[in-house]
Order: structure tokens, then sequence, then C-alpha cells
């Protein structure tokens, strides 16, 4: 089993320079500086849906395929039963989920089954998705087995394709990958370049912006926003999915400090209750701080307030959705 | 289960509720109506403009935001924006007139827009640029910015939307060429200069076709 060279790049990063018109030959001023694969990486350039199109696919399973892209990029649907917040799929994993440094989702659908430190358990690739459900949707992950969530895994399968299953490899674009940061990362300097790159689009209070009532752009932080469990919450994932995707259509332009710095401030504001919440901040950082909360400022005090000591739960009714459950084998 | 000090859920939702700023425009129509009479011969009395086939398309006003057309207003008769047809009739209005003739514009209703021709291979290619976007170049879906439907988004992304071809294609092409440099952050900059002609005229085409409202 071949998997893809690092010479089919080209079709996913480089062809832009080869591809813009006569007028825009001269420099770009935003030119996409991707970093360049690192030796041993794999690079896999996933299909797109008009390779679904053209494939010879049963057509019902073109159908499931495509019912999942739809959830995808418009999870909005389900706000109120498994969504409880302004977020789609796609307003973390950008670009359908195929583009590399914004956590394309194909690598679960090979690398699931695992072995997950966040939950200590083996989680397949539905878990893993309700993971992201319960965590960066504020939500409720549909049923296991259910029809949402099969087109769901159908879609990420879909995008695997060619992949070996159970191979352990170091892909390139994977995660929301970043360099430590320079110096400490600093509030008051996130702050001001808060305001000056991302306000326009997210507001200055953070909350995004609704157009007639729906969600146009996504809450960063607040009652809307992802809770204090999801994987973003970790400033070195933010900064990762800063510096590669933010602002919007301008990646790589904030350096490796900025995205620090804005990760700190973002993060050093209040969100949902993270669904672990034990009714004690303390305690629950505790609890996950070596899994995961010592990436996190859930529970430590910033700008003189204790993070996450309230039970504001966002706009859901519950605190941890039941089917978030762990499991062994004796 | 008891935490010190408690945030009321309420209070947060409130905060949110309350925190979308629907920042009016000081402007009064009914002046506007008065100072528009100087602008009719291009973007026509009921402000709808009209396409030109070949030559220097006026655009549409009808139904944008009184805030994007204000700031565009100022930005002719600062320079920041450069047109020479336009910027005489800028350089005419003062502040207050500026925010009339925004207002006035803005309560007009929008009329159907032209130029989108009859190919339907090169609609149906624009439709797919605007609507998903191709990531493989980094061309952003435009409705991400120009908000659903691109019908516009608050002040700073008007509505590409019914607006007509010649205009939105001679847009596209002056941030190629590095005419207009006018946007906030240069985000239209970064996704125009990634575009080919193709793609230019298929969105300009596809998106004259579509509902302003
Ligand atoms: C608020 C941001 C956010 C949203 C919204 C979001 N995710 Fe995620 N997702 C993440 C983060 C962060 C990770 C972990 C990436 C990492 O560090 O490797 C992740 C990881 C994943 C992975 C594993 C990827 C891998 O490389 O192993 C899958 C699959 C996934 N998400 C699916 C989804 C689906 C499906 C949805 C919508 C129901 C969704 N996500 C919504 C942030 C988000
Ligand atoms: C032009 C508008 C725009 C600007 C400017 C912008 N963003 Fe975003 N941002 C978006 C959109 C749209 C998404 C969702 C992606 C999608 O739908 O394709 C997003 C997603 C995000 C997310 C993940 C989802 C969430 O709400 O948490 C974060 C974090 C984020 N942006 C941070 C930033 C930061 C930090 C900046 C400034 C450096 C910034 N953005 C600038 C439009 C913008
Ligand atoms: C001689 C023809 C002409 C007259 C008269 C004229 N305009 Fe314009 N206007 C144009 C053209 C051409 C453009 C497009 C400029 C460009 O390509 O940048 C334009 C653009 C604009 C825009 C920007 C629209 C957008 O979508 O960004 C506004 C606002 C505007 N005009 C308002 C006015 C007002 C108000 C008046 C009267 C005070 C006026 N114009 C008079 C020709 C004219
Ligand atoms: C990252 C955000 C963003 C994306 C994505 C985007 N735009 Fe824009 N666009 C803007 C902003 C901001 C302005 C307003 C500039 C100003 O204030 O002068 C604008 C203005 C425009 C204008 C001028 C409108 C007028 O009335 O003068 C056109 C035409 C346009 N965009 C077309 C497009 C098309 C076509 C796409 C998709 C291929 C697109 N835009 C995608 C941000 C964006």
């Amino acid at each position: 089993m071949k998997i893809k060279s690092i010479a089919l790049l080209a079709g996913l990063v480089l062809a832009m320079s080869l591809s813009t018109s006569a007028l825009a030959k001269q420099e770009l001023r935003f030119p996409i500086n991707m970093p360049e694969p690192k030796e041993g990486q794999v690079v896999h350039v996933p299909p797109t849906m008009d390779d679904l199109e053209a494939s010879n696919l049963h057509p019902e399973l073109k159908r499931t395929i495509r019912r999942g892209y739809d959830l995808f990029m418009n999870t909005q649907q389900l706000r109120g039963e498994n969504v409880f917040n302004d977020m789609n799929c796609k307003s973390c994993h950008m670009g359908e989920g195929r583009l590399p440094f914004a956590a394309p989702v194909w690598r679960a659908a090979i690398a699931m089954p695992n072995f997950r430190g966040k939950n200590q358990h083996v989680n397949n690739l539905e878990e893993r998705i309700a993971g992201c459900f319960a965590f960066s949707m504020n939500g409720k992950p549909p049923a296991y087995g259910s029809d949402d969530m099969i087109a769901l895994t159908s879609y990420h399968q879909w995008l695997a394709k060619g992949l070996p299953i159970f191979e352990r490899k170091n892909f390139y674009g994977a995660g929301y990958p970043i360099e430590k940061a320079p110096s400490t990362p600093s509030y008051d300097r996130g702050k001001k370049l808060y305001t000056e790159n991302c306000a326009i689009c997210h507001s200055d209070d953070g909350s995004g912006m609704r157009v007639d009532g729906t969600p146009h752009f996504p809450a960063v932080w607040g009652d809307l926003s992802y809770n204090w469990g999801a994987g973003i919450s970790r400033m070195h994932t933010l900064a990762g999915f800063i510096r590669s995707n933010m602002p919007l259509g301008q990646p790589m332009t904030m350096s490796v400090q900025e995205s620090w710095d804005i990760a700190e401030y973002i993060d050093s504001q209040e969100r949902p209750q993270e669904p672990r919440f034990t009714g004690d901040v303390k305690d629950t950082r505790a609890k996950y701080l070596d899994t995961f909360h010592k990436h996190t400022n859930y529970g430590l005090e910033k700008q003189g307030r204790l993070l996450g000591d309230h039970e504001n739960f966002g706009e859901k009714d519950f605190v941890k959705p039941d089917n978030l459950r762990p499991r062994t084998f004796k | 289960m008891e935490s010190k000090t408690k945030i009321k859920f309420s209070a947060l939702l409130l905060g949110l509720f309350f925190s979308l700023p629907v920042v009016a425009l000081d402007g009064d129509a009914a002046a506007g109506k008065a100072s528009s009479a100087i602008c009719m011969a291009c973007h026509q009395a009921d402000g709808n403009g009209m396409n030109i086939p070949g030559g220097e398309s006026w655009p549409r006003l009808a139904g944008m935001d009184a805030n994007y057309i204000y700031k565009q207003l100022v930005e002719f008769k600062s320079g920041k924006r450069v047109n020479a047809s336009m910027a005489p009739f800028a350089m005419m209005l003062n502040d207050q007139q500026m925010k009339d003739l925004a207002v006035y514009y803005s309560q007009q209703s929008a009329g159907k827009a032209a130029g989108g021709g009859t190919d339907t291979e090169l609609l149906a290619y624009g439709e797919k640029l605007v609507t998903q976007g191709d990531w493989d170049r980094y061309i952003v879906p435009c409705a991400s910015c120009h908000g659903p439907g691109n019908k516009g988004a608050g002040a700073h992304f008007p509505g590409i939307a019914g607006q007509h071809a010649g205009y939105l294609e001679s847009q596209l092409i002056a941030w190629q060429e590095g005419k207009r440099d006018n946007d906030p952050q240069h985000l239209m900059l970064a996704i125009a200069e990634r575009m080919n002609d193709r793609d230019i005229k298929a969105v300009a085409a596809w998106l004259s076709t579509q509902p302003a409202h």
C-alpha cells in the first residue's frame, strides 16, 4: 500500500502559484505560506465531493456521505438537540475538514480505534466525533449508530480514502501544531492584537456575529462558544489554530508569538462550564490536570477573576451528555 | 456542589443577546433624497445603478448597508478609494450629506441586477465558487464573510448578491491591480488576488442573478 507522496502536496497548497491569473502573477501580497512537509512526513490529499460524484460508489452510499458532509458544514441543523452553541464542525476544521493545519478529520478515521489520554479508554471514530459534540459544540452527541452518526463517520472515512488503517504515521498538517512561544504570552498584547485583527468578525466581546438571528461569525468566548473542556481551550491548540487559520483568508500572518498572545487573551475569558465539572472548579482542574487542564487557564485566576467558577452550562439544560461513558475489557 | 462566586446563567445570556450592536447612522433620509439629484445620472433615480457591458458600470446603492455606503463616500473623498467618475461627486459632499445619502439609499429597495448572461456552464461554476469556495487555492467561500446568501453582514461586509456583474468584476480586478485598496485588514484583497480571470467572470455573473434581499 503506497501512500501519496510529498509531490502530491502540489495539488493542495502549491498549486495556487500556478493557477492564479496573469494579473496576479506579480507577487501576492497575501501568499499562503504553509510550512513544507518535513523529512519523513506523509502527505495525504483527501478526495473532494466532486471526486465522490465521479466515483462508482453505490448511490445510497453517496447519499450517506453527502448527508455527512452537509452535517459537517451546517451542524446548526442539529441546534437544540445535539448542538447548543453557534458552532459548525467546519468552524474549527476549516475547509470541509480537509485543510492541513486545521485538524483535518480524516486522521481519526484511520487512527481510531485508539486509546485516548483525554478520557482514558479506547475510542472508535464515533466516540471521537462524540467528543467534539460534547465539548466543542457544547452539546450532546447523536446516538451511536444513529443515522446522523453513520452519515458523519461515512464522510470522515471518505476523506481518508486510500490510507491504510492502524498505521501511526507522522502526517503532514495534522492537528494544530505550533512552536513554543518565544516569550511568555501576554494578555495585554493579546488584547490589542485581538482588537486590531479579530474583533471585526468575532466582536469585541467575543460573541461573534449573527445575521438575522443565525450564527455567521462564531463566538470565540461566552455562552455560545465551546466549553471549558474543549480541545481548543488548550493554549497550544488555540495558538496553533490561530497561526494557521486566522484572520480568515490570511493564514500564517500572525507570528508565533502573536498567536500565543491572542490565545492567552481568549483563554482568559469566560465560557460554558466543563462538562466533567465536579461541582468545584479547582477540584475539577486538579482531577484532569495532567490529561488536559495543565494546558488551559480553567480554574486559574486571571485579571482578578477565577475562571470557570460558575454553573453556567450555556444553552443546554444538562451537565454531561449521558452517552459519554468509559469502558474496559478484563 | 457549591461554588463561591457564581456567574448567573441569565446574566451571561443577557450579555450575549444585547451585545450585537446595530449602529444606526445619524442621517436623514428626506435630506438624503434631496441631495441625491446629482447622483441619479449614474446611480439612477431608484438607486439601482446600471450594468454597462464593455464600459464602466454604475453600482446599485439601493438597499446597501448605510454604514457601508457612508464609509465608501468618506473614502472616495479622502482619496483612500480612487475612481475618476465618482470622486468629484464625493468631493461635493459634507459629512452630514454623506450620512443622509447613505441612509436614503439604504432604505431604497433593490431591483434586479444585470450582466449574468446565459452561459450556463459559467454560471454553474460561479455558483460553486461562491458557495463552496476553492480551499485548495485558499479562495474562501464568499458567504463566509458576505453573509447568508451573500446579502451582507453588518457594516463591514457589503451585500454582493444582486449587484451588477460588470461592477462586481471591475472591483475584483481593481483589487488585483492595486487600484482598490480600502478594505479593512485587506480581507478582500487576500481573496481577490488568488482568483483568475475565469473565476472573476463566473462569480460576478452568478452573483448578479441572485436576490439582493
Ligand atoms: C471549537 C472548535 C471545534 C469544533 C467546532 C469541532 N472540533 Fe473537532 N477538534 C477540535 C480540536 C481542537 C481537535 C483536536 C485536534 C488536535 O489537537 O489534534 C479536534 C479533533 C477532531 C477529530 C480528530 C482529528 C484527528 O486528527 O485525530 C475529529 C474526527 C473531529 N474533531 C470531528 C469533529 C466533528 C465531526 C465536529 C462537529 C460535530 C467537530 N469536530 C467540531 C476542535 C473542534
Ligand atoms: C473575516 C472574518 C474573520 C476574522 C477577521 C477572524 N475570524 Fe476567526 N473565524 C471566522 C470564521 C468565518 C470562522 C469559522 C470558519 C468557517 O466557517 O469557515 C472563524 C473561526 C475562528 C475560531 C474557531 C471557532 C470559534 O469561534 O472559536 C477561532 C478560535 C477564531 N476564529 C479566532 C480568530 C482570531 C484570534 C482572529 C484574529 C487573529 C480571527 N479569528 C479573525 C472569521 C474571522
Ligand atoms: C458620473 C457617474 C456617477 C455619479 C454622478 C455618481 N457616482 Fe457613485 N459611483 C460611480 C461609479 C462608476 C462607481 C464605482 C467606482 C469604482 O469602480 O470604484 C460609483 C461608486 C459609488 C459608491 C460605492 C458603491 C459600492 O458598492 O462600494 C457609492 C456609495 C456611490 N457611488 C455613491 C454616490 C453618490 C451618493 C452620488 C451622488 C452624490 C454618486 N455616487 C454619484 C459613478 C457615479
Ligand atoms: C475574508 C472575508 C471576505 C471574503 C471571504 C470575501 N470577501 Fe468580498 N469583501 C470583504 C470586505 C471586508 C469587503 C468590503 C471592502 C470595503 O469596506 O471597502 C468586500 C467587498 C467586496 C466587493 C465590493 C463590493 C462593493 O459593493 O463595492 C466585492 C465585489 C467582493 N467583496 C466580492 C467577493 C467575492 C466574489 C468573494 C468570494 C469569491 C468574496 N468577496 C469573499 C471581505 C471578504
